[in-house]
């Protein structure tokens, strides 16, 4: 095993021995993107390892390089991106002081013992960056993955609690392929009266026009007004159209938008880091609920397909976007990991490692994150897989999960988890709604006092609505 | 007591009010949703009969051709494999003075194609019948952008891809229409315009497609230009290629 470092912006050359043979990592984002478990994605970039020798012997390599070598040599230059220039220079030494001296092994080893606490976890995590969580995230197996996320847990508050120990969220996304207001108050209606809508009643438009957003936006306000529902709303617009609708007076609790990895990614999302603080600051200005006013969601491989991904594996891209996203300290942060496609995540195996990749980063970097877990139908999934994910992320400590209507999502065409998958997984592992929202579920009549759903007529009150 | 929410399922082609075993399915809910994904999956991967296409489109000359993927799983793994020719059809496609080229691709589903692609072809060459349009070229395993390629080298002045979209629980056999000027490989999603949904009786038919079509070629031809700059202000069924504002990355139909 050797590990020569070149410095700052330098040349580093990596390498190891496995079996006999040598192999040779001529940078940082080489070495990470053959150590990654396969997928489709780092194939099609051409970035994979060519064998699994080759991606063991590349894991024996970045387990022997110093954590320090990601503040030394940055995987994407950083004269030519404002996400690198982010993550660098806004890097907490201090808090990254009790893991500098660790190696990328050495840190797997320690998140794993007695003394990663929620505490020091917590503690760390300003000092790590998302190329750290990524190094470390491909020497893990799946269980490595949950253990240490289950032991973080990232808080945030707007009209309620979300991450609490205990507890586990649902964003209701009450889709329509026309925008129909009937149409999208009847699933907002069903999915309530699961329980579901605590983390946020967020719609995507199937229009991109304001006017449309603005219809949305004001039907959610009313439901949630005339039931007196603490929860907030959504409407997942491109974030000018936000903007927009906040100049108009619309009530926009919670500004969206997608994120990517790289400069490039967003601005192929139309977005870069200047906008992304005049969206939230947009937000603030109404005063709605809390201070943490963004949701984002993120997904592995839209750097390659916005071709901007640097040679850069799509896992570690991936968490570089959470490096985006904690600089506005979102309420907020949504994997939505099978949602792209097969030729970024095969199969139901692939989609579930790398929904378990993106909740572990985005946890190690301290963000509420959530994750879609979902599948398109020219993926190689189903929804065993979906089970499989859902269960795993709740054991792990996901702060939310989509709620769809018989998970099947009828303007975005694909499959997600539905309002039932929410009701079993919080029933096989105890885990109740955020609690201004049980109480409220309560107060309605809707579940009894154990915390179970009551039985029909529940939510007899809900059924009078018409927009 | 009637069912109370049955209501919701009136206002919503969504799953509501499904009811409930416990914290699960009812049976008949949950084996509904598995015929539905049975359907879209079997129509990702059902097999694409050139001469069937062919024989439909007589007797209107048609080429056959097939893009770099060597089969199903490595066409769903390497789109870009899918937006390239292979040298054998390359080299049977040759150059001519035509204004429009027409390809009729399996995409991500061969029975949206066998259904919908001949039908809509014949009619958008009835209705061009003043255009030199080019043999028709059915091509397997192919992506949307493999029609950049084709008309380049047919020396067409303008590309029409009829496609199989990406099945949906709702829709297994949607067809969709992509319109390119200047095709020539490289070619960006914003370039082209889009007609989706042509699935006759639920979806857009076979006459109002066509003349969607024929009206945003000739709108096309006279303008030089396809995509965000092109408008159909009759319809806002034509629109530009975008994805939704919302989605991290949604494969665009076809693509």
């Amino acid at each position: 095993m050797a590990w020569e470092h070149g410095g700052w912006q330098g040349a580093s050359m990596f390498a190891s021995a496995l079996n006999g043979q040598r192999y040779v990592f001529d940078d940082l984002k080489t070495l990470l993107a053959r150590a990654t478990p396969a997928r489709s994605g780092d194939e099609l970039a051409g970035v994979a390892a060519a064998s699994q020798a080759e991606r063991v012997a590349a894991r024996w390599a970045l387990a022997d390089v110093p954590l320090s070598a990601f503040l030394n040599e940055a995987v994407v230059p950083y004269e030519d991106d404002e996400v690198t220039r982010l993550i660098l220079d806004t890097h907490d030494a201090s808090a990254f002081a009790p893991a500098a001296a660790l190696t990328v092994g050495g840190f797997r080893d320690w998140l794993l013992s007695e003394a990663a606490t929620a505490e020091t976890l917590a503690a760390l995590g300003p000092g790590l960056t998302p190329e750290m969580a990524a190094a470390v995230s491909k020497l893990m197996r799946n269980q490595d993955l949950i253990a240490v996320a289950a032991r973080r847990r990232v808080r945030t508050r707007f009209r309620t609690t979300i991450g609490l120990p205990g507890r586990l969220s649902v964003r209701l996304q009450p889709n329509h392929p026309t925008d129909d207001p009937s149409g999208v108050a009847a699933s907002i209606l069903d999915g309530l009266m699961f329980g579901c809508g605590d983390a946020v009643i967020g719609i995507n438009p199937a229009g991109d026009s304001l006017a449309g957003a603005i219809a949305l936006l004001r039907l959610v306000d009313d439901v949630r007004r005339r039931y007196a529902i603490p929860t907030q709303s959504c409407v997942l617009a491109h974030l000018t159209t936000s903007i927009a609708a906040v100049e108009r007076g619309a009530p926009v609790d919670l500004v969206f938008q997608s994120i990517a990895g790289t400069q490039g990614a967003n601005q192929g999302f139309g977005v870069d880091l200047a906008l992304l603080a005049e969206g939230r600051d947009a937000a603030l200005s109404l005063r709605r609920g809390g201070e943490q006013v963004c949701y984002f969601e993120t997904g592995q491989g839209s750097a390659l397909s916005a071709g901007a991904h640097h040679g850069v594996d799509q896992q570690t891209l991936e968490a570089r976007a959470y490096g985006v996203a904690r600089a506005f300290d979102p309420f907020l942060v949504n994997s939505v990991v099978g949602f792209i496609g097969p030729e970024y995540l095969y199969d139901g195996k692939q989609i579930v490692r790398a929904g378990l990749e993106d909740h572990f980063c985005g946890k190690l970097l301290g963000l509420p994150m959530g994750v879609d877990v979902c599948h398109t139908n020219h993926a190689e999934a189903d929804q065993d897989d979906m089970d499989t994910l859902l269960t795993l992320l709740a054991v792990a400590g996901v702060n939310f999960v989509m709620g769809v209507p018989g998970a099947d999502d009828v303007m975005l065409n694909y499959q997600s988890t539905s309002f039932h998958d929410a009701l079993y997984v919080r029933g096989v592992l105890g885990l109740r709604p955020a609690p201004e929202f049980e109480a409220w579920l309560a107060s309605m009549g809707m579940i009894d006092a154990a915390g179970a759903l009551a039985a029909p007529p529940r939510g007899a009150p809900l059924l009078d609505y018409s927009p | 007591m009637s069912d109370p929410l049955a209501r919701l399922r009136l206002m919503t082609s969504a799953r509501v009010a499904l009811g409930r075993s416990g914290a699960g399915l009812p049976t008949a809910p949950l084996l509904a949703f598995q015929r539905d994904h049975a359907l879209a999956r079997d129509a990702v991967h059902a097999p694409f009969d050139p001469a069937d296409i062919a024989a439909a489109l007589k007797p209107w000359p048609v080429v056959t051709a097939a893009s770099q993927a060597p089969d199903r799983s490595a066409y769903l793994r390497r789109p870009d494999l899918g937006r390239r020719l292979d040298a054998e059809s390359a080299s049977r496609l040759a150059p001519g003075d035509w204004d429009l080229a027409i390809v009729i691709g399996d995409g991500l589903s061969a029975p949206a194609v066998h259904a919908h692609a001949a039908p809509v072809a014949s009619r958008l060459i009835e209705r061009l019948a003043d255009w030199r349009v080019a043999p028709v070229v059915v091509a397997h395993l192919a992506r949307v952008a493999l029609g950049d390629e084709i008309g380049a080298r047919l020396g067409a002045r303008m590309v029409v891809v009829l496609i199989g979209e990406r099945p949906g629980l709702s829709a297994a056999d949607s067809l969709g229409a992509y319109l390119t000027s200047g095709p020539a490989p490289g070619r960006r999603d914003s370039e082209r315009n889009c007609v989706s949904n042509i699935r006759p009786p639920h979806g857009l038919g076979y006459e109002a497609a066509a003349d969607t079509l024929a009206w945003l070629i000739r709108a096309a031809g006279r303008l030089r230009l396809t995509g965000v700059g092109l408008k159909d202000e009759r319809l806002d069924q034509a629109r530009p290629l975008k994805p939704p504002p919302s989605a991290p990355n949604i494969g665009v139909g076809g693509e």
